[in-house]
């Protein structure tokens, strides 16, 4: 008997951990995902611009200019978890993306996968990106591989223990990835538009959305504020009521920069801008259609 | 013990409570210092409404009135502002939106200082040529003012 209900326990915990081993595996996209696609880089530079890849992985000390960004990555994000460093993602073949096929790039962005199979941790938005077409991943493929290559190596994330096991990682994205709409019902093609803006390529959610004390996202309170995660102060509420501006007021903000009483963005929103500004008008439209038609 | 809950009292229903003991331990030169660049802040944004409601087509193009909101623009850029910031009206200051890094970084932020100086100077030269001129400059100068609140402001609701 006793040994009888040692072996159980013996089998649970195996089973246990057999099971635990599993949710934290990677889940990498099917092998399929861009056959029926083929990539357009000038169409990936809008897909880039919207997604605001440039923002994080440009080197720290680099100035606005017209050429093509240089991704060299070393940005640092302060965060309750650690500091992590954007990594070079140039295509430079030894310390950026030269040398990854482009599934890896793909379940990099979408699936926060590294080409060896180790979780990425979500201060990378993958779990926005997650959302995004394969066509514009192909695109967006496509044009990162016309950058200039850099040979800046990337530097290590500072993250102390737990944190630092990225296999527990897999069970984060078990419990907190979620690639549903946010945003939900019959929606008009420019609601949809401007959802496929905010929910996916924008990744507005990741700083405008509170978060749990493990990082995940609250969706029950979407694009509600939520303190900054890169240091002190608040990320403003842009629902209809936390906000109030009318969308004319937004699409002014997000092409200008002025808000509807002329002060001008600041903090990470200044880098944003630089993006939305260069988005199509149509874009900018529909990213205020879908704020203002938030519950 | 009494008459010091109703002090409380009729200090609270006055609302001179919550500003008296908000105050009480800012240093009074800190605080005024505070009040004076927010007053200086609160003159740009005035004067660029005016540009920005043309810029953006909400009222009426009036050369004159966009000349005299640029030329007010442009001498708030070069007023000395040295007394505004003395060191410790940061953020650990309620009310104060300012990050310790402004004094760290006192170079960069001379440095964007002396950018808007310029972008406010262009659109002086701009403001009464026409709406189109005026639309011109309006960019550059919404990036003086962006380029220093992106390092050096808190993100506030």
């Amino acid at each position: 008997m006793r040994l009888g209900a040692l072996k159980t326990v013996a089998a649970l915990a195996v089973t246990g951990a057999a099971a635990g081993w599993w949710l934290t595996a990677s889940d990498p996209l099917p092998d399929d995902h861009l056959s029926a696609v083929v990539g357009d880089a000038a169409a990936g530079e809008q897909v880039f611009i919207a997604a605001g890849c440039a923002s994080c992985h440009t080197a720290p000390e680099a100035e606005d200019s017209e050429g093509p960004p240089i991704l060299a990555g070393g940005q640092h994000f302060e965060t309750d978890f650690g500091t992590f460093f954007a990594p070079n993602i140039s295509t430079d073949p030894v310390h950026g993306i030269g040398a990854w096929s482009d599934m890896e790039l793909v379940n990099a962005i979408q699936r926060g996968i590294s080409p060896e199979g180790a979780h990425y941790y979500p201060a990378f938005p993958y779990t926005s990106y997650t959302r995004a077409t394969a066509q514009d991943m192909a695109d967006l493929v496509a044009y990162m591989r016309t950058l200039p290559a850099d040979a800046t190596p990337s530097q290590p994330h500072e993250v102390g223990f737990p944190f630092n096991i990225r296999r527990s990682l897999g069970g984060w994205k078990w419990l907190f990835a979620d690639d549903d709409w946010v945003m939900t019902g019959d929606l008009d093609p420019q609601l949809e538009r401007g959802r496929y803006l905010v929910e996916a390529l924008g990744h507005c959610g990741e700083c405008h959305t509170p978060r749990n004390a493990l990082g995940g996202l609250d969706r029950g309170n979407w694009l509600a504020g939520a303190e900054n995660p890169d240091g002190d102060g608040r990320i403003p509420d842009v629902t209809p009521d936390g906000l109030g501006w009318s969308a004319p007021d937004i699409v002014a903000y997000l092409e200008s920069g002025f808000t509807p009483e002329f002060d001008t963005a600041g903090g990470s929103m200044v880098a944003v801008i630089k993006n939305t500004s260069r988005l199509p008008a149509e874009d900018r439209a529909a990213i205020a259609a879908y704020l203002t038609a938030l519950p | 013990m009494k008459r010091l809950a109703t002090v409380l009292t009729v200090f609270s229903l006055t609302g001179l409570g919550s500003t008296a003991l908000a105050e009480s331990h800012v240093d009074p030169a800190i605080a005024g210092a505070i009040k004076a660049r927010q007053a200086h802040m609160q003159l740009y944004a005035h004067n660029i409404g005016v540009l920005g409601g043309m810029a953006r087509e909400r009222i009426p193009y009036d050369a004159e009135a966009a000349q005299a909101a640029a030329s007010n623009i442009a001498a708030l850029s070069t007023l000395n502002q040295s007394t505004y910031w003395p060191e410790g009206s940061d953020t650990s200051v309620e009310g104060s939106r300012a990050l310790a890094a402004i004094w760290e970084n006192l170079d960069d932020v001379m440095s964007k200082s002396e950018d808007l100086v310029m972008a406010a100077a262009v659109m002086e030269d701009a403001a009464g040529q026409g709406l189109g001129a005026l639309q011109g400059a309006i960019g550059g100068l919404g990036g003086a003012c962006g380029a220093c609140h992106e390092d050096y402001r808190q993100s506030d609701d």
